[in-house]
């Protein structure tokens, strides 16, 4: 992973703690990097996998 | 009664009157104080409930009341479940502030309604995210085969309590594999039903999409009985199916003759090895199962229930985690903060692809009955091990021990796990949706002719 692809995930992680206000203390930063770095590796995995617009997620809402 | 006694053997002593509740009872109490010392499965023993249900149902029979098919059976579950009095733990320093749970979770009422006597509550991964049973508030539960080996997780005081012989049938819950998990490490069956067969009414969650509750025991017989007493739709649970009680033991005697078995290939032939790899071959050749199939983008399956689950998981604790993240298991706490950074479009697309991936894999149901699978990459790591060698590389553990369970629950299809010694690892067996009677009655199979079963420790 590239330096700046490391800033933007050390960006996006200050940006959500602040948005949801959850507190970080410091030490737990590259805990938390590494296991958002492995996740996107995943999400990417799977948004790359081309769906039409019409799939319906799977769950149902039932009115 | 021994330790290794069946709760269908137990059931039937004590409708016959060869023993009672009360002393079946007394000796698993004897049992878990004696053994609990090592394996560290119990976080509570409901040891005066558990006596007085034991003398109810000892009266019932004595005044010639019909016993129920679990009479005099003793459980425990994992403590994510409410048990009337105590506080719902699940495994976390956070929810022993809760209050004591009102009422029992209606699994707990409907086996005990068949006759079964809850001893207590069970051990497990912080929060039910955890694949090792290791946890830091508890200690590890220990793996009965040799207790410097880790049990699996999350159920990990579950399969302990199981596999060690402290009592016939637990429940625990099963997100990714945490019921089969802990299965395969300990040499034990379980069963995963489908999504939506069991109530998971008054247990603590975890992922909502993806959260299944069941039974583990050390013969498929126990796993249908405790199944069937558990069947039923509940309103309290939203998720739980509206479909009559289908009865998986009067179909157990089947057979595996005219079942159409093939073994999973490509993806499930990667990353195990050769241990956990001859173990499904063995599996196949008793069952006669020369077809394979491949389950079309497992890897991608996998990593999607990856995403679902630190997402939701982390929308579940987000106030705990603003507020209390220092009593978090700290490895846990850095997973759920992760997953609260995870952009929503990507979680919505997950969900997406799970739809097209049951529609994929409810195809190659048409024409087989049965799919068979690793259940873990390998037996039972060391407790604290961090690293695996597989196929000469190290890897990290713990992400890896899941790869093989996420696919199959992340569209819910029922699998009961049966184990192979002598590592001893699980075999998967895996059905169509709602058809856990199909590998309820392979497992069976592979029980009585001695391919999988549980072995004393």
């Amino acid at each position: 992973m590239g330096t700046n692809e490391g800033e933007s995930i050390d960006n996006l992680i200050e940006a959500v703690a602040a948005a949801l206000a959850l507190p970080i203390e410091p030490q737990w930063k590259p805990g938390i990097k590494s296991n958002l770095q492995v996740t996107l590796r995943m999400a990417a995995l799977v948004a790359e996998f081309e769906l039409p617009d019409e799939a319906e997620p799977a769950p149902v809402f039932e009115a | 009664m021994d330790a290794w006694a069946s709760a269908d053997r137990i059931a039937s002593a004590v409708a016959a009157g060869r023993t009672t509740a009360a002393a079946v009872v007394e000796a698993a109490l004897e049992r878990i104080a004696e053994r609990d010392k090592v394996l560290n499965a119990f976080t509570a023993i409901t040891r005066e409930r558990a006596r007085a249900k034991a003398r109810a149902i000892d009266r019932a029979c004595a005044e010639g009341k019909p016993a129920g098919p679990l009479a005099g059976v003793p459980f425990a579950v994992k403590n994510l479940f409410d048990v009337a009095g105590l506080p719902t733990l699940a495994g976390s320093k956070i929810n022993r502030d809760r209050l004591p749970a009102a009422a029992d979770s209606p699994l707990i009422a409907r086996l005990e309604a068949a006759g079964a006597v809850l001893v207590g509550a069970l051990n497990m991964g912080e929060y039910a995210y955890d694949f090792t049973g290791e946890n830091v508030h508890d200690g590890p539960s220990r793996n009965p085969h040799d207790t410097a080996h880790m049990t699996g997780g999350s159920s990990g005081g579950s399969g302990a309590a199981v596999a060690g012989g402290l009592v016939p049938i637990a429940l625990g819950s099963d997100t990714n594999g945490s019921i089969r998990v802990p299965a395969s490490f300990c040499g034990i069956f379980g069963l995963k039903p489908t999504y939506g067969r069991l109530s998971r009414a008054r247990t603590f969650p975890f992922v909502a999409s993806l959260d299944h509750v069941g039974p583990l025991a050390r013969t498929a017989r126990d796993l249908a009985l405790a199944y069937d007493a558990m069947q039923g739709w509940d309103p309290e649970d939203p998720v739980c199916a509206r479909r009559p009680p289908e009865p998986a033991l009067p179909l157990l005697e089947g057979g595996v003759g005219g079942l159409r078995i093939a073994v999973a290939g490509g993806y499930f032939r990667r990353g195990a090895t050769p241990g956990a790899l001859a173990a499904v071959a063995r599996v196949a050749e008793a069952l006669g199962a020369s077809r394979e199939v491949e389950v079309p983008e497992a890897a991608r399956a996998r990593a999607a229930a990856f995403v679902i689950t630190t997402s939701e998981g982390a929308a579940l604790h987000l106030d705990r985690l603003r507020t209390r993240a220092r009593d978090f298991e700290p490895t846990i706490r850095d997973r759920l903060i992760s997953g609260a950074m995870v952009p929503a479009p990507l979680v919505v697309r997950a969900q997406k692809f799970r739809r097209w991936y049951r529609e994929q894999v409810l195809r190659l149901f048409e024409s087989v009955d049965a799919i068979l699978a690793p259940t873990t990459p390998f037996p039972a790591p060391r407790i604290g091990q961090q690293t695996m060698q597989l196929e000469g590389a190290e890897v990290p553990l713990r992400p890896n021990i899941g790869i093989f369970t996420q696919p199959i629950s992340f569209i819910g299809l029922p699998a009961v796990p049966v184990p192979l010694e002598p590592l001893p690892i699980g075999v998967q067996i895996i059905a169509a949706p709602w058809r856990e009677d199909i590998a309820l009655r392979i497992a069976h199979a592979l029980d009585q002719a001695k391919v999988a079963a549980a072995s004393a420790e």
